[in-house]
């Protein structure tokens, strides 16, 4: 009698264990999607500081652009609206962004003054560095989201999930021309 | 995959750790018995040099790789800014902390990493890789440092340098004692005349002359195999082979490096002096580029 008790609590404590090393591991990779999304913010947010600063360098010496530059403003601007939450419309907004900062980049082709100051070329770096950080982040954010969604999607994810509303989390989409060279490269 | 390599690279470092060990007191053993006739001594001695090696080695890895290959360190983000940001993205797609970085000055492109574990790391380039190399490329070079830290082939390295350099130095304090104080012992060598004496001084000899080649054959095994798995991750890091093919390629048509230190060659990303032996496969640190070339285009 006393052996069948000991046995059951062994078995009880064991299950217990491996319930909650189960458990902490899902949270854990969906902090790691979380912490993944910060860099994400980060990066956004010190692209959109950034990029007042461009438009005032490229206005000196590319007067005729205004239209790229306002292109650029306005993404800028819409993204700055985009609730923080919706992961996929930020993300939507942001590549948008990039898209239209292309076009200034490439402007620095037809004037050589802008492509040789100074200013410009820091600007060039620091905006490079968060394209590449939102490339990578993004990169980090749907693998980490891969691994917990293979959690909660498989025995025994599948029993627990449900009971703490864990709930299978999107992929950000990659804009389509980076799925061939993933990384930007502005000053090639 | 990886986790279970990461896993094995951890056990492996013990492993290693212990053979090289033995060699290194065998080695002891016949210093000291060819040269100043008493094994023990010599086991003594070797063991005390080992563990000096390797308690400043494993204690200042960084500082001691980085000073034999006269490195400098980044301190700014501003001295360098590309391959700065290049190094934090990599450290972040990775998991693993930002590393010091630090600038070698030479002409020829080629990186290394070092440290004892991915919290106390740091990987070094030269400036002729920051000048021939663009942005891709770079990533994909430094994608391939960062697997090392990460995969941690920079402990097994650090202290496959350690001992290793702990053999040749005691081959050195055998072969001095030799030139130096070798007369008395052969005179009374001679006095003996016992033969079997004289099998076991020629058999240390021997020895003390193939130790240091089996101490590099040892740590040339050990840093090829991890060449294919660090290219391998730069790939899974950067997701583009491309880059880090092209960067291979820029570095084998290039000069070998003017001043690299020899027994750091194993760490650095294509072999430094660039040596082309007959034996290639056994006594060199790096697979051939080409190889690894074709295992990149076929991932």
């Amino acid at each position: 009698m006393l052996w069948i008790i000991v046995i059951v609590i062994v078995l009880a404590i064991v299950a217990a264990g491996s319930y909650i090393g189960f458990y902490n591991s899902i949270v854990r990779t969906h902090n790691w999607t979380d912490e993944a999304w910060s860099q994400i913010d980060v990066q956004l947010k010190r692209r959109n500081d950034l990029i007042p600063n461009l438009v005032e360098t490229v206005k000196g010496y590319a007067k005729h652009e205004q239209k790229t530059l306002t292109d650029v403003i306005d993404k800028r601007n819409q993204l700055a609206t985009v609730p923080a939450a919706n992961h996929e419309q930020t993300m939507a907004a942001s590549n948008q962004l990039s898209d239209s900062l292309k076009g200034v980049f490439a402007l620095s082709e037809n004037y050589p003054d802008l492509k040789a100051n100074q200013q410009f070329g820091q600007l060039m770096e620091e905006l490079s560095n968060t394209e590449n950080k939102l490339a990578y982040s993004r990169q980090l954010y749907n693998s980490s989201a891969v691994n917990y969604n293979n959690k909660i999607q498989t025995f025994p994810g599948n029993i627990i999930a449900p009971i703490h509303n864990f709930s299978k989390i999107n992929y950000l989409e990659t804009p389509s021309d980076e799925k061939k060279a993933p990384k930007v490269s502005f000053n090639d | 995959m990886l986790y279970q390599q990461i896993a094995q690279n951890k056990r492996k470092t013990w492993l290693v750790m212990l053979s090289f060990f033995c060699l290194l007191l065998i080695i002891g053993a016949a210093v000291g018995y060819a040269f100043f006739s008493s094994s023990l001594l010599g086991i003594v001695l070797a063991a005390i040099v080992a563990a000096v090696y390797i308690v400043v080695m494993v204690g200042n890895s960084t500082g001691v790789v980085m000073s034999l290959n006269h490195a400098r360190e980044v301190t700014d983000t501003k001295q360098y800014p590309q391959l700065w940001h290049i190094v934090e993205d990599m450290a972040m797609v990775a998991r693993v902390p930002m590393p010091r970085v630090f600038i070698v000055t030479d002409s020829s492109p080629n990186a290394f990493a070092t440290g004892n574990d991915p919290k106390h790391a740091a990987v070094a380039v030269t400036t002729g890789l920051l000048e021939m190399m663009d942005r891709e490329e770079l990533e994909g070079v430094i994608g391939h440092e960062i697997s090392h830290i990460r995969n941690y082939d920079i402990r097994l390295a650090t202290i496959a340098m350690a001992l290793t350099a702990a053999i040749s130095l005691l081959v050195n304090i055998g072969m001095r004692s030799f030139w130096w104080g070798g007369g008395r012992r052969r005179n009374r060598n001679d006095n003996e005349g016992n033969s079997g004496q004289i099998i076991l001084l020629i058999g240390s000899i021997v020895v003390v002359i193939l130790a240091p080649i089996a101490a590099s054959l040892v740590q040339m095994a050990l840093s090829r195999n991890r060449e294919y798995l660090a290219d391998a991750s730069s790939v899974e890091l950067t997701r583009n082979p491309t880059g880090l093919i092209t960067a291979l390629q820029k570095i084998d048509n290039s000069q070998p490096m003017k001043q690299a230190d020899s027994a750091s060659a194993a760490l650095y990303i294509a072999d430094p002096f660039k040596e082309k032996r007959s034996l290639t496969h056994l006594f060199t640190t790096h697979p051939p580029i080409q190889q690894r070339i074709n295992r990149l285009e076929h991932l």
